[in-house]
């Protein structure tokens, strides 16, 4: 029969090892510009602060920040301090690290709504970061005591900061 | 954007044909996508010299290692000479194909095109192919926080069991389901009869996924024969027409929004119910095929969809209204849990299925109910794009 | 049939480098002037769809259709990417509207080349993975230096008639406005300069350059209610080669053949160098224009004509007359569009003297760069 009405040669593990031709590890290196506001926002990490800006016609506040508004495609130049606390919207418990290794203890990671004094926002748009969460087990995961839960940011000491999101060591709970 | 009664000229789908759906296959990927295409020929009645256009689509370079890779697979896919370009939306880029493809049938300006996705996830074999969505992420921020890829759909996962009250048992019942509905599909890679229990207690990945609640890493390839009105007619009796087409992007900033309800979807489904003049997609979509790369997208998609009210997707799954022979019949291929999961191919093949359920032609497949209309859905990106097609008998 | 129409067009960069701003704010800035220039349209209600063109290798992000959205005010809208040249997006978005269903579509692309530090691997990363790429060669130029020798030798093309064509373009790049790169240079300079991979010297190539493009595409009904100042895009092609150049004939350009058979057909064009006024080529490497020059049968001597001097910007067929890439810089799947802008400017009569006042249709052609001769194939006009 001919190869296409087959559709495909299947290969076990083995076999594959034996026909590779070629491998390479691609070499593909970049340095970015962090722009105009990511710039900014870094520049804020390094002295302990989180800066956002503020979109004077809809409201919006965007952490991290962009210089225009997605929304009402005008620029932005006002910029905010906003707290460095606030809820978990979500958490979840990682068994494994970016390269797919097997971690020994789960790594607890949430995303973060941050607050900003005098405003509120709704749950589908709102100044939020992705970062790790101390101070929570397991079980609070599992049991979505997590959720909702009030954190703050645990920075480590500023002669440690580099001017990146990793100057926050992690989010640590402050009441479930 | 305008109703379809200001397009004139209609586009059918006369054939289709997909590879083995495999963890690895020999076959590069320009032998994959030809052996898809050929396939999708035989069953129009036509061969390469026939075609006019190609239109393709394949996710990223980094897991083929090869960059600019349409130009790469152009080849095998018949578009040596001919018009070809390819189409990027992430994980929503298998069913955005054929989209492209309508309004390049439509415009007048194709006549006879193939539609053609391929995923060769295998090569991308050090340290795994996972390693490659290192690099979807913000760059500058994310990134350096060491994220993998099964994080941000355990936080999507999770919002939505939080916000809807629904279990991972639940959605267990969707692995269960569409794994079983993969034993009679002849190209899968994870057909399976388990059980609630079995996802339960595979490996936690990252809570709340476990191993069985995801598709696979395949290699495999799908392909259409996509033509205009008068072509359709000299061809075939039972040509399938495209109804609809809607897709929809939102934002790249995915910690700023609500993640428990995909709101780009639900524009994206609008959009195509608009062009299909369909108000009441629950009753009158007959059969679908949702994105299944998670067990929960399936719940998410149908409510995105308007096929489920919102949150009430979990509760018709367990009253069996989504089975084969219920009243919504939801990926009865198997879907991305059951037949596998080479990115765009795997889009590719949900159309592949309403087409062929839509014929009639889906063996021990087909659906119980009668259909005339079906809709295929794929999504893809940081959590953001929807791509949704609406094909009728 | 709805007839596409450019509507406007924005612009940022065409400089070396643009470390200040990130690739997105660059956009940002295009998108706005574009969308002025359009008549003042409102991405969110008044654009049906946007595409933007471009491949993750030279951004450094997988999936990078992630990200183009927010600074083109299409968050929530319909977006999608094309991984090719700009112009194939421009034969999208014009296909797009030819059906009917999409009034006013955004095209976008951009290039940000000096933030890629391994452009030796990632250009070699686009060649066959099983026969090409093994063999490593030293410098990746090398199949173009082929493709290169293989054309002029065929046709008796000299390396005084190239550095002709290289410094002719370069002068004339002085008189765009996009131009970084454009100079006042002698063809004894040329002909002095080391070979970089024989026949070709580092003035054959274009040097690097970031820009980002936006361009407004609508039907011409629409148009007609935000701007009478419009250029209409009469046809577009586009025609896939292999992914290695060297797999081709080498000694003419076949993709450009066919795609101008088809544009020449689509455009009711019969004699190209009577009809079309202004020819706008991709020159990112030296030869490729004189390539397409032969595969439209402009010239049947190209050597001759071009010591004519029957492509300068007083010749009959004036190619790049405000420059090409050599003086722009290459911008990447950017290049396309910056064709397009050209043109556009050409036509509007915003860009050159009276001596193009009565141009009615400018070919403008863009090759995917550097490892496929994928081309694309547009007619612009009045």
């Amino acid at each position: 029969m001919s190869i296409y009405k087959l559709g495909g040669t299947p290969l076990s593990d083995e076999e594959f090892k034996k026909i590779i031709k070629e491998i390479t590890r691609p070499n593909a290196k970049y340095l970015m510009s962090a722009g105009q506001a990511y710039s900014v926002f870094f520049e804020g990490l390094r002295r302990g602060k989180i800066i956002g800006t503020y979109c004077e016609r809809c409201g919006m506040i965007y952490v991290p920040p962009k210089i225009f508004c997605p929304y009402c495609f005008i620029t932005l130049d006002k910029w905010v301090e906003v707290a460095d606390e606030g809820k978990v919207v979500t958490a979840v418990a990682s068994y494994y690290s970016a390269n797919m290794e097997r971690l020994k203890e789960p790594q607890i990671v949430g995303i973060i709504k941050l607050d900003v004094p005098g405003r509120t926002f709704t749950s589908y748009r709102f100044p939020g970061l992705l970062h790790r969460i101390c101070g929570a087990s397991l079980d609070d995961v599992i049991s979505q005591r997590i959720f909702d839960a009030r954190v703050k940011a645990r920075w480590r000491p500023p002669e440690e900061r580099k001017g990146d999101i990793n100057d926050i060591e992690c989010f640590e709970v402050i009441k479930t | 954007m305008k109703t379809n009664i200001h397009v004139k000229n209609r586009v059918a789908i006369i054939g289709a044909g997909l590879t083995l759906f495999r963890r690895r296959l020999l076959e590069t990927p320009q032998e994959m996508a030809w052996i898809a295409s050929k396939k999708a020929l035989e069953q129009a009645g036509m061969d390469f010299k026939d075609i006019d256009c190609v239109i393709s689509g394949s996710a990223p370079d980094a897991f083929d290692g090869v960059h600019m890779k349409g130009e790469y697979y152009s080849e095998g896919a018949g578009g040596f000479g001919k018009l070809h370009f390819r189409v990027f939306v992430g994980g929503g880029t298998g069913v955005f194909v054929p989209i492209a493809g309508w309004w390049m049938v439509a415009s007048g300006l194709c006549k006879k095109a193939l539609i053609v996705a391929e995923e060769k996830m295998s090569s991308a074999a050090d340290p795994h192919p996972q390693a490659v969505f290192r690099h979807i992420w913000d760059p500058l921020i994310e990134k350096m926080l060491g994220p993998n890829l099964i994080w941000i759909f355990a936080l999507e996962m999770h919002r939505y069991m939080h916000k809807c009250g629904v279990s991972k048992e639940d959605i267990a019942l969707v692995s269960v389901k569409n794994k079983a509905n993969a034993l009679d599909h002849p190209c899968a890679q994870a057909a399976a009869k388990i059980s609630v229990e079995d996802v339960l207690k595979s490996e936690v990945l990252v809570y709340p996924v476990n191993r069985l609640d995801i598709s696979p890493v395949s290699d495999g390839a799908a392909a259409l024969v996509m033509v205009s009105e008068d072509v359709a007619r000299r061809y075939t009796d039972n040509p399938i027409w495209v109804a609809g087409i809607g897709f929809n992007l939102d934002s790249y900033s995915w910690t700023n929004r609500e993640l428990a309800y995909p709101l780009y979807l639900k524009k994206a489904a609008d959009m195509a119910y608009k062009m299909a003049g369909i108000e009441n997609p629950m009753k009158q979509i007959d059969v679908a095929e949702p994105y299944d790369p998670f067990d929960y997208k399936e719940l998410h998609h149908m409510e995105g969809l308007g096929l489920a009210p919102r949150c009430k997707a979990a509760e018709l799954t367990k009253e069996g209204v989504t089975q084969r022979d219920g009243d919504l019949p939801i990926n009865p291929s198997g879907g991305l849990l059951g037949v596998g999961n080479p990115i765009a191919a795997a889009g590719l093949m949900k159309v592949a299925e309403i087409f062929w359920q839509l014929r009639g032609e889906a063996g021990r497949r087909q659906v119980k109910k009668p259909v005339y209309t079906g809709l295929a859905q794929a999504w893809g990106d940081l959590m953001q794009v929807g791509t949704v097609i609406i094909l009728r008998r | 049939m709805s007839q596409p129409v450019v509507l406007g067009i924005g612009y940022s960069g065409f400089q070396p480098s643009t470390s200040h701003y990130n690739i997105r704010e660059m956009i940002y800035e295009a998108a706005a002037k574009a969308y002025e220039d359009a008549g003042g349209i409102d991405p969110g209600s008044d654009v049906d769809a946007f595409v933007s063109c471009q491949e993750d290798f030279w951004e450094g992000i997988s999936i990078n259709d992630e990200f183009v959205p927010d600074q083109l005010g299409a968050v929530l809208k319909p977006v999608y990417t094309i991984s090719g040249d700009s112009l194939q997006c421009v034969l999208s978005a014009y296909s797009m509207i030819r059906s009917g269903a999409f009034d006013i579509v955004v095209v976008e692309s951009h290039g940000k080349p000096s933030e890629i530090l391994t452009m030796r691997d990632i250009i070699l990363m686009s060649y066959d993975p099983i026969y090409i790429r093994p063999l490593n060669p030293e410098n990746v130029f090398v199949f173009n230096a082929l493709e290169a020798k293989a054309f002029m030798e065929y046709n008796k093309i000299d390396r005084e008639a190239l550095g002709r064509y290289v410094i002719s373009s370069l002068r004339k790049g002085l008189r765009g406005r996009r131009n970084p790169y454009a100079s006042i240079k002698n063809v004894e300079a040329y002909l002095e300069e080391e070979y970089v991979v024989e026949p070709l010297t580092k003035l054959d190539f274009a040097p690097y350059s970031d820009a980002a493009v936006v361009v407004v595409i609508a039907s011409e009904d629409v148009a007609k209610k935000f701007s009478d100042e419009y250029i209409k895009i009469s046809g577009v092609w586009s025609v896939s080669g292999t992914s290695s150049i060297v797999y081709d004939d080498l000694r003419e350009d076949t993709m450009t053949k066919i795609a101008a058979r088809k544009v020449f057909d689509m455009t009711g064009i019969k004699d190209p160098v009577r009809e079309i006024g202004v020819f706008e080529i991709d020159e990112r490497i030296s030869h490729v224009p004189l390539m397409v020059i032969k595969a439209l049968r402009l010239s049947e001597d190209v050597n001759r004509d071009l010591m004519m001097g029957r492509f300068d910007e007083e010749g009959d067929l004036p190619v790049n007359p405000f420059g090409g890439a050599l003086s722009e810089g290459n911008v990447l799947e950017a290049h396309g569009l910056a064709r397009l802008v050209n043109a556009y400017e050409i036509l509007k009569g915003s860009l050159g003297s009276r001596r193009y006042s009565d141009v009615e249709k400018i070919l403008i052609h863009s090759r995917r760069w550097p490892s496929s001769r994928t081309t694309t194939l547009a007619i612009l006009s009045r």
